[in-house]
């Protein structure tokens, strides 16, 4: 590490400092991917809640499948698209232990459809983190089932056609539809305000966990720049505009005990 | 003298630039002639005395580069206000 | 402790119970649907863990996160259910935490039918998922053997943090025979140290089979290998009957080593000098009892309910030093005395 500027002026209080449920391993993901902004924001949530040595973590298949080597908590690492079947199974042998799946779009809403609608639907008190950039990034940047109508991918060189490739999914929407979901929403962590109403909503989803609410997801609208092809800001842009302009930043699912939460 | 101050950690960034978009007062700049030890352009502050220490960049910082203090500002008190308080505190003896 | 008249599903989900099961996901599939059912009943009165899985895929991935937290845990399913499983038990494998699957086999392959078979056989001992595993697999041939077997079953896939598959079929899991349950034993209550309960005053555990690095992941697998040779050494497990003077061997596992057990009482009512070398672990093989019986032996006559799986690995393990025969019935066919009793009349005469 190389701190620089460390001497720092009389009279300064602390406003931020790096996250004690994070690691000091520097991280795989590309420059400016939102992977590291939504880890950050997992950690900060965990610090605050002081749940950091109570929390076992499931990792996915993805970029993500890594971020054991990032988040300092303990960890499985699933098969692809099954992390809500190891969480299940984790919350009920341990119901005072917080359980999370941290997911990209294509681990949750292609492969792993059926385990998390049933996960929602049981009302596990788990908490998911679905990270939706619209693109398969581990695997070399193919269509993912969140993937925009027209987007270009490497297995949609000519732009995805719905007729063929069928809708983009909308994950949220479907979990709302769930019983035991109690907290489904969007975010979008694509600017400064959407990362801080994205920290909001990660925390609320763990405390309705806490409180043995209920299922809780936030979904999070996210970027890829190397595999969208262009860079790091420009990526931010285009996910606010494209993505938040066809999967609506909403809450869907919202109980009463969720929303008394103080988040 | 800036309200605030950051704390870089060089060789943590990634010189992906999203913090120089996001810092209200334009003080952020990936440095064009040096490298880090991962070979990124990492991020340098131009102009420290403007930062107000608003944590934009820790907040959009994708590897946790930034660590942000800020002077805690006292707001100027009215005379009334001030004769007030020193009537409803216990003074010091003498 | 007394005999009971038990069917064989419920027998060995009992069993569990009482050898300190805290965790079991199922999906139900014939023939073993029972077990399932007997298990949302006894687990939850004796405050375990129970779920009815929305797959084989989601159960044996249950199962699996259960076994990160180092609590004893199960599944049981038949071959299609297994297949579906495959994935996980080599995830299981690659992780090195201790699981139970029962197997009971059906006729296939596809959707096939629920009438038993033991067309399974290669799938579980070659491996059961991908990469380089080998399950331990047991082979009970009773319902007093599947009950002992669940007991051995976690006991050593505790002590080698491995993957136990017990191979049965319809007709055990169908079947009432009298048998003796186990005692109610209590559950464990410590976890071993790499389980993940929560880095409280520790470093965290993580549990997981991506190694990303070629020669960390080859480290992984000599590591394996080395466990696999241990349990060889160890674990072999077989039972014969009037082997010393044979002349002729029947080699056969499971329902098919029980009704050989009646075609050798009625060879020997001929004066023909007939044994049976039945196997009880299919993986570990007991290759070595076998090649000693096969310098024995004139002739060995391989049973099964199949196309003929073991059938290849006796042919291995013998290497051509007597004639090997064999007699299978496919589709879940079961071979009946007679017709295997014909045979052995037919070799006896050559």
């Amino acid at each position: 590490m190389t701190l620089t500027r460390t001497e720092i002026p009389e009279g300064m209080e602390l406003v931020y400092s790096y996250p004690d449920s994070l690691t000091k391993v520097s991280s795989h993901y590309c420059p400016g991917c939102v992977h590291g902004i939504v880890h950050r924001l997992v950690a900060e949530v965990l610090d605050e809640l002081g749940v950091r040595e109570n929390t076992i973590g499931v990792a996915p298949v993805g970029c993500s499948v890594l971020i054991y080597n990032y988040i300092n908590t303990d960890f499985v690492g699933a098969a692809h698209g099954r992390a809500p079947a190891m969480a299940t199974a984790i919350k009920r042998i341990y119901p005072d232990k917080v359980v999370f799946t941290y997911q990209g779009d294509g681990d949750i809403a292609a492969i792993g459809t059926a385990e998390i609608i049933h996960a929602a639907n049981r009302g596990e008190p788990i908490t998911t983190i679905a990270i939706n950039n619209a693109i398969y990034g581990m695997t070399g940047g193919q269509m993912a089932p969140t993937t925009l109508p027209g987007m270009v991918t490497t297995s949609t060189p000519t732009g995805r056609n719905c007729e063929v490739a069928g809708y983009p999914v909308k994950l949220s929407e479907i979990l709302a539809q769930t019983a035991g979901a109690v907290y489904i929403t969007r975010q979008s962590a694509t600017d400064i305000v959407g990362i801080r109403k994205t920290k909001r909503a990660i925390k609320r989803a763990f405390l309705a966990q806490i409180h043995g609410l209920g299922f809780a997801c936030v979904e999070v609208l996210a970027t890829c720049p190397t595999n969208w092809n262009i860079g790091p800001w420009e990526a931010m842009q285009w996910a606010k505009e494209h993505l938040g302009g066809f999967y609506p930043v909403e809450t869907f699912k919202m109980t009463d005990e969720v929303k008394a939460l103080k988040a | 003298m800036g309200r605030g101050w950051v704390v870089v950690d060089v060789d943590r960034c990634k010189g992906c630039g999203l913090c120089t978009h996001v810092c209200p007062v334009k003080i952020l700049k990936l440095s064009p002639d040096t490298f880090n030890a991962k070979g990124y352009h990492p991020v340098t502050v131009t102009d420290g005395d403007q930062c107000i220490g608003c944590a934009a960049c820790a907040t959009i910082c994708p590897d946790v580069v930034f660590t942000v203090y800020r002077r805690r500002r006292v707001p100027k008190q009215t005379p009334a206000a001030l004769q007030l308080t020193a009537q409803l505190t216990p003074q010091p003896e003498g | 402790m007394t005999k009971q008249l038990l069917k064989g599903n419920v027998a060995f989900a009992e069993a569990a119970v009482r050898n300190g099961l805290q965790a079991y996901f199922g999906y139900p599939i014939t023939p073993q649907s029972e077990a399932l059912e007997h298990l949302s009943g006894r687990m939850i009165e004796e405050g375990r863990v129970f779920l009815q899985a929305e797959s084989e895929v989601a159960a044996i991935n249950m199962v699996y996160g259960a076994a990160c937290t180092g609590v004893r845990a199960m599944t049981s399913t038949s071959g299609p259910g297994l297949a579906l499983m495959a994935e996980g038990l080599s995830y299981i494998a690659g992780s090195e935490v201790p699981v139970v699957v029962v197997n009971m086999m059906r006729g296939g392959p596809g959707l096939g039918n629920i009438q038993p078979s033991q067309a399974d056989y290669n799938f579980m001992t070659k491996s059961a998922g991908h990469g380089d595993f080998h399950p331990l697999v047991l082979a009970p041939a009773s319902i007093q053997e599947i009950i002992d077997m669940i007991g051995l079953a976690f006991e050593l896939a505790e002590k080698y943090r491995t993957l136990v598959i017990i191979a049965g079929d319809g007709s055990i899991g169908q079947m009432m025979e009298s048998a003796e349950l186990p005692p109610m034993q209590p559950v464990r209550d410590t976890v071993p140290d790499w389980a993940v309960s929560g880095a409280k005053g520790r470093d965290p555990n993580v549990i997981t089979s991506l190694y990303l690095g070629a020669e960390k992941l080859e480290a992984l697998n000599l590591r394996l290998q080395a466990k696999l040779a241990e349990i060889k050494r160890n674990e072999v497990r077989s039972v014969e009957v009037a082997t010393e003077d044979a002349d002729l061997l029947l080699v056969a596992y499971g329902t098919a080593g029980r009704i050989c057990v009646s075609v050798l009482r009625e060879a020997r009512k001929q004066g023909l000098k007939v044994g049976l070398f039945r196997p009880q672990t299919l993986w570990p093989y007991p290759e070595e009892r076998l090649s000693e019986l096969a310098e024995q032996v004139k002739g060995i006559l391989v049973v099964e309910m199949s196309a003929g799986q073991m059938l290849e690995d006796v042919q291995r393990f013998v290497q051509g030093r007597v004639p090997i025969h064999f007699h299978g019935r496919m589709g879940g066919v079961i071979p009946m005395v007679d017709e295997i009793l014909a045979d052995v009349e037919a070799l006896a005469k050559e």
